[in-house]
C-alpha cells in the first residue's frame, strides 16, 4: 500500500518532487504555477455559476423585490481597502523572498495574515450578525394601501420608481408562537431603555411591531429615493402590522429573499476562501518544514510557494472587487 | 536544454541560495506594485462615489459600476498576478476558461430569454 501510494503521491516519500523550482522545459513553468492556474480556472466556473444565479434571480425579480441600501457601505468599503492592501503586501512578501530578505518576508506576510483576519472578523462579528438582528416584513399587495405611510407607493409611482412592498427595521413584538419572540423581547427592552417608551409591545397576539428604518419612516421623502453612503439611524417610529397583511416576514437571513440568499451564499463562499488563504499563509509564515523552515534549504522553493498562494489570494481579492459593488452599491 | 533533465537537487544546491539574477528587476517592480495598490484604492473610492451619481437609471449605474470593477480586476490580474508577460500555456488556459465561463453565462441568458416556448415555469 505504501509503495502504491508513494508511486503516485511523492508527498509520502523522500523522493524529490520534480519542477518545484526549475521550470519544465515544455511549459516553461514550475509545476505548482501550472497547478494553481488550473485550480483558479475551476474557481472561475464555481463563482461564475453563483454570479449567473445572482443575475438570473435579479433580472427575474418582480419590481420592488430587489432591495438596495440594506448593507453598510462604509464598512464594506473599508473591508475592500483591507483586501487591496493585503494583495500589495503579499506581492511584497514574495519579492522580499526573491531578494533573500527573510525578515522583510515575515513582516509583509504577517501584515497580509492580519488583513485577512480583519476582513473575516468584520464580516463575521459585525456585518452578518447585524443582518441577523434586522427584520423585514413583506406586505401583501392587496393590503399595501393600509401601510402607505411606511411604503410611500404614491410618491414612488408619481416619480416613476418601482414600488416598495417591505417594511424593515428592528422587530419589537412578534405574533404569538413566532420563532422571533425572543429576539423581539430583547429588542423591545433595548428600545424601552433608549427611548423610555413602553408602547412597543401590543396586547394583540397576531401583530408584528417593527421599529422602522429611516426609509420607511419617511418613504415619500425625495431624499430617500437614492441610497446613502452613511447608514442613517433607525427612526423611533413603530409600524404595527397584522399577520393577515403579511406576505412573508423574517430576519435578514438567506430565507428572507433571493437578494439575501445570494448575498450570504456568495460572501460566505468568499469568506471560506479568505479563511483558506489565511491558513496557507500561516503555514508559509511559521517555522515549519514546509514554511519558513524551507528557506534554509531552498529559498527559491519557498518563494514559489508564496507566489502560488499569492495568486490564489489575488483571485480572492478579484472576486471581492465584483462582489462589493453588486451587493453593496448597485 | 540538457541541464533541465538534471535532478533539481544537483542544480539547485548551488543556485537556490543566491539572490536570483532577476532580483534587481523584481525590486524595480516594487514601485509599480505600490502604484497599482494606490490605483485600486482610488478606484474603490470612484466605484463608491459613482454609485451615488444618478446616471438616469439603475441599469446605467450598474453598467458604470461594473466597468470600473472590470478595470480594477484587470489591474489585479495583469500586475499582481503577473499575467502581463506570463507564459503562453497559462494564457491558453485562461482563454479556454473565458470561453467556458461565457458559455455558462449564455446558458443563464437562454434560461431567462426562454427561446423554446413553453419550457419556462416562471410566472413572470
Amino acid at each position: 500500500m505504501a509503495n502504491h501510494l508513494s508511486k503516485y503521491l511523492p508527498l509520502f516519500t523522500d523522493a524529490e518532487v520534480p519542477h518545484t523550482v526549475q521550470a519544465r522545459p515544455d511549459t516553461g513553468l514550475y509545476s505548482a504555477k501550472l497547478g494553481i492556474w488550473l485550480f483558479l480556472a475551476s474557481e472561475v466556473m464555481l463563482f461564475g455559476g453563483l454570479f449567473s444565479a445572482y443575475i438570473f434571480l435579479r433580472i427575474g425579480a418582480e419590481p420592488g423585490y430587489w432591495p438596495s441600501g440594506l448593507l453598510n457601505v462604509p464598512v464594506g468599503t473599508m473591508n475592500t481597502a483591507v483586501l487591496i492592501v493585503s494583495s500589495v503586501t503579499v506581492v511584497f512578501a514574495w519579492a522580499a523572498l526573491k531578494m533573500r530578505q527573510l525578515a522583510k518576508y515575515k513582516l509583509y506576510m504577517l501584515v497580509t495574515i492580519l488583513c485577512g483576519i480583519i476582513f473575516l472578523t468584520v464580516k463575521l462579528s459585525y456585518e452578518w450578525p447585524a443582518k441577523f438582528n434586522h427584520f423585514g416584513v413583506f406586505i401583501k399587495k392587496e393590503s399595501a394601501a393600509k401601510y402607505e405611510e411606511f411604503l410611500g407607493n404614491k410618491h414612488l409611482a408619481d416619480s416613476g420608481q418601482p414600488p416598495r412592498w417591505e417594511i424593515t427595521g428592528h422587530l419589537l413584538d412578534a405574533p404569538k408562537g413566532s420563532k422571533y419572540t425572543e429576539q423581539a423581547e430583547h429588542n423591545a427592552e433595548h428600545f424601552a431603555h433608549e427611548t423610555g417608551r413602553h408602547d412597543a409591545v401590543t396586547p394583540a397576539e397576531d401583530d408584528f411591531v417593527v421599529q422602522v428604518d429611516a426609509i420607511n419612516a419617511n418613504p415619500s421623502d425625495k431624499d430617500n429615493d437614492r441610497p446613502h453612503f452613511w447608514p442613517r439611524p433607525m427612526s423611533t417610529k413603530l409600524a404595527v402590522i397584522s399577520v393577515k397583511d403579511v406576505e412573508s416576514a423574517s430576519v435578514f437571513a438567506p430565507r428572507h429573499s433571493t437578494y439575501f440568499a445570494t448575498y450570504f451564499l456568495i460572501t460566505g463562499l468568499h469568506g471560506l476562501h479568505v479563511l483558506g488563504g489565511i491558513l496557507v499563509f500561516l503555514y508559509l509564515w511559521l517555522p515549519l518544514p514546509g514554511g519558513t523552515g524551507l528557506y534554509r534549504s531552498n529559498p527559491e522553493h519557498l518563494a514559489n510557494r508564496v507566489e502560488v498562494a499569492g495568486l490564489f489570494w489575488h483571485f480572492v481579492d478579484l472576486v471581492w472587487i465584483f462582489v462589493f459593488p453588486i451587493f453593496y452599491l448597485l | 536544454m540538457s541541464n533541465t533533465h538534471h535532478p533539481v537537487s544537483e542544480v539547485a544546491t548551488e543556485s537556490v541560495h543566491d539572490v536570483p539574477a532577476n532580483a534587481a528587476e523584481i525590486a524595480s517592480h516594487a514601485g509599480a506594485y505600490l502604484k497599482v495598490g494606490a490605483a485600486l484604492l482610488v478606484l474603490t473610492g470612484v466605484t463608491v462615489g459613482l454609485s451615488y451619481v444618478d446616471f438616469g437609471s439603475r441599469d446605467m449605474n450598474i453598467v458604470v459600476g461594473l466597468l470600473v470593477a472590470t478595470v480594477k480586476a484587470a489591474l489585479v490580474a495583469a500586475i499582481f498576478m503577473h499575467l502581463k508577460g506570463e507564459k503562453i500555456t497559462i494564457w491558453r488556459f485562461l482563454i479556454m476558461t473565458a470561453v467556458f465561463a461565457a458559455g455558462l453565462f449564455f446558458l443563464t441568458f437562454l434560461a431567462h430569454s426562454d427561446p423554446i416556448s413553453g419550457t419556462s415555469h416562471a410566472t413572470h
